[in-house]
């Protein structure tokens, strides 16, 4: 959904990071303005997860040069938490566990949270239990969702959905959702892909962080980037992401040679 | 202070004091000379100096117990006074002269504004409203046949009873401290819950004002008759501060047929700087006796205090079908050490346990569960579930499980079930993914870990148990 009137939300530029004085992200450069989706893919060790990671503000990771703009500010100078507050949510490939924390609780106090931010009203649990019903029914979720401990005993599936469930909450400006497709079976893939349509505007933008098209017939980017050893290597529109699959990553390794070659 | 404060906060005393002794504390060192002296202080009977005597004599042939997984320098025990007279604590003027450090403290727990100078010390109006609750608490557990006093207070007006039980269940030469206890003990909380009656509030020492700093060799008695229940609270969640270092406290329940005692600890004892100087040593004994059929004896502990904790509330279950339970939350911060569980003890018939312990360690502490579960040939259909969980912060901490089970009788069943987990990196950086700062996060976490427990205590217990938490981990945590 490119629109005219879009404005920029995210800008990195030559973003270098490393994890154990390990160099993963070696030189990116990508912009992701409203109303955009974004695919990002690449084989497993190509930077996918950690340019996601990076985004968020996990500790474990250096950054070692670059800069990250969020909606014009310094996104690096902010903690995770005031990354999160100013728009930018992370769904995670593996949502964490929480034992003995209900649900709800866990959903309320995120809301909340993400509200007083933004100076609008908190809600009590009996409003927040009305609210997050509603939304539940958007991702076909059984309201026992609620009570039980965060993520815990969920399955594969039910993890994914409880993430967009608290993107659909919190209404973030910028959803990266990483490989939200893995572990999914193909009702399972179709229920969180009408999720992310549904809450996916011209205000907002996401980065889907995938190995597979497959998700990708049913949330369609507007830009495909490929990413290898830390970069991105090639950037096209949804057919870049069906050549891939047809034609497998070898060839982006072929082309990546020549194109380094000419960019040197 | 006020005179009817002053005649609450020496209450217990007014029958001992002996005018031809001018000293209020008596020279350190101990003795049989010592314990006649503390006697004699108190004006006991006969049968208490016997009792001390006993106690004294069995201890002097002990030996400090070195089993426990603490470490701390040999205490010299002809190095303390075993008797002081207890001095009504020096009034602060106004709040403005409050240690700053004491009230942020407050503040974090969420303790009301009342309550703050009151524990504060600070002489003001409002703490009559203690003075007040006191009173009202003491006329309406007397209209119900109640008991609830000083064990000094005992002595002297239901020496019938306190002869019939102190001593009943931990025996003078139980243990190392236990007879120490017994040889020099000075004050404590006595309960007594007659036949039949359901005490109709939570006792708690909290408003039992007029025993306040009971001192370093705290006794504690609570007896409910048959059919009786109670639900007992001791301490609060407000930091104690204490000059004595060591404390070794005893303390001993009696269930009788179909009676039922729950007693609710929150520890919070001065544990010493971040370099582990100071602190309290905390060496209690504490047992309840499931004596009837049908009986229930119920610990819930949270353990945030003290420099090193040494202690196993247990229960003897003897009567047939008798229940005993045990849940308990240690946290350990900085330099602490604790080495804590409980005994399970099974003779009656079809009895049960259920013990659930959660330890959470952080800094450079060390946490230990030490359990022992016994079925005796008796105690046929006997059955036990135990839960040890134990939860890192950072990586200079250890936790430690030592479950002995003993099973004389192959009708029991007995389970037991441990888990160590460390507090993720990535649960912290998950919930602060949703916009939750760090300290709501490990309050959060902290609190889903030890939810078991917590859901037995008393429903505002639990909330300022919660929050007591969140600020003993402060800072230990990202």
């Amino acid at each position: 959904m490119i629109d005219k009137n879009s404005t920029t939300l995210l800008s990195i530029k030559n973003l270098h990071a490393s994890i154990n004085t390990t160099e993963i992200l070696n030189g990116i450069n990508l912009t992701v303005k409203s109303g955009e989706i974004h695919a990002i893919m690449g084989l497993n060790g190509s930077g996918k997860s950690t340019l996601a990671k990076v985004l968020a503000g996990h500790s474990a990771y250096e950054v070692t040069a670059g800069t990250i703009e969020f909606e014009g500010k310094d996104l690096l100078a902010l903690p995770p938490e005031e990354r999160a507050r100013a728009g930018l949510f992370l769904g995670f490939q593996y949502p964490i566990e929480i034992p003995g924390v209900a649900n709800t609780q866990f959903l309320r106090l995120a809301y909340n949270t993400i509200q007083a931010q933004r100076g609008k009203d908190e809600l009590d649990p009996l409003e927040f239990d009305d609210f997050v019903r509603e939304k539940m029914k958007l991702l076909d979720m059984k309201p026992d969702f609620l009570d039980r401990s965060v993520n815990e005993g969920f399955s594969g599936g039910e993890k994914k959905r409880n993430e967009i469930l608290q993107m659909a909450l919190l209404e973030p400006k910028l959803s990266i959702l990483d490989e939200t497709d893995s572990g999914l079976d193909i009702d399972a893939l179709k229920i969180v892909a009408n999720g992310v349509n549904q809450i996916a505007h011209k205000d907002n933008a996401i980065i889907l962080v995938t190995h597979y098209q497959r998700l990708l017939d049913h949330i369609v980017p507007d830009f495909v980037h490929v990413m290898q050893a830390g970069r991105i290597v090639m950037t096209g529109d949804k057919k870049l992401a069906m050549e891939l699959e047809t034609r497998g990553y070898d060839w982006i390794n072929a082309d990546q040679r020549l194109a380094t070659g000419v960019n040197a | 202070m006020s005179a009817v404060l002053q005649s609450l906060v020496n209450q217990p005393y007014k029958h001992g004091f002996v005018t031809d002794i001018e000293s209020d504390v008596a020279p350190k060192g101990l003795n049989e000379d010592t314990i006649r002296l503390i006697s004699a202080k108190k004006n006991e009977p006969e049968w208490l100096l016997s009792f001390r005597l006993d106690a004294y004599r069995k201890w002097v042939t002990m030996s400090e117990p070195d089993w426990q997984n603490v470490h701390y320098s040999k205490i010299d025990y002809q190095d303390i006074s075993y008797y002081s007279a207890p001095k009504p604590k020096n009034k602060l003027a106004s709040m403005d002269e409050v240690d700053p450090e004491l009230l942020r403290t407050f503040e974090k727990l969420g303790v009301p504004m009342h309550e703050r100078a009151a524990l504060a010390g600070v002489a003001v109006d409002v703490i009559f409203d203690s003075v007040s609750v006191a009173t009202t608490y003491k006329q309406k557990l007397a209209e119900v046949g109640i008991i609830f006093c000083s064990i000094s207070e005992a002595v002297h007006n239901h020496p019938e009873l306190v002869k019939k039980y102190l001593g009943s269940v931990v025996p003078v030469g139980d243990n190392f401290f236990a007879a120490l206890n017994s040889a020099v003990f000075t004050d404590g909380s006595f309960c007594f819950i007659p036949k039949g009656v359901k005490c109709p509030m939570d006792l708690s020492t909290y408003f039992r004002i007029n025993t306040e700093g009971s001192g370093q060799f705290e006794r504690t008695l609570v007896i409910a008759e048959e059919g009786a229940s109670v639900s007992y609270l001791e301490g609060c969640t407000a930091p104690q501060f204490d000059t004595n270092q060591l404390h070794a406290a005893v303390v001993e329940l009696i269930a009788l047929d179909n009676a039922n005692i729950k007693y609710s600890t929150v520890q919070n004892w001065y544990a010493g700087d971040e370099n582990g100087i100071g602190g309290i040593y905390n060496f209690v004994t504490k047992r309840g006796l499931a004596k009837g059929v049908n009986s229930r004896i119920s610990w819930t502990q949270i353990e945030t205090g003290a420099a090193i904790t040494w202690k196993y509330p247990s229960c003897i279950l003897r009567g047939d079908n008798s229940v005993g339970e045990f849940y308990s939350v240690a946290v350990t911060n900085n330099f602490q050490q604790a080495d804590t569980g409980t005994k399970m003890i099974h003779i009656g018939k079809n009895t049960r346990s259920t013990i659930i312990s959660k330890g959470i360690s952080a800094g450079h502490s060390n946490s230990s569960y030490r359990g022992l579960v016994r079925i005796t040939p008796t105690a046929d259909g006997a059955r036990n579930y135990s839960q040890c969980d134990s939860m890192l912060i950072g990586d200079q901490c250890g936790a430690h499980t030592f479950p002995y089970i003993q099973v004389q009788n192959n009708t029991a069943k007995v389970e037991h079930e441990a888990s160590t987990s460390k507090i993720g990196e990535d649960q912290l950086f998950y919930l602060s993914q949703r916009g939750i700062g760090a300290e709501e996060a490990v309050s959060m976490i902290i609190n889903g870990f030890c939810k078991e427990v917590f859901q037995q205590l008393p429903m505002e217990f639990a909330v300022e148990a919660t929050k007591l938490l969140s600020f003993k981990l402060e800072g230990s945590v990202g």
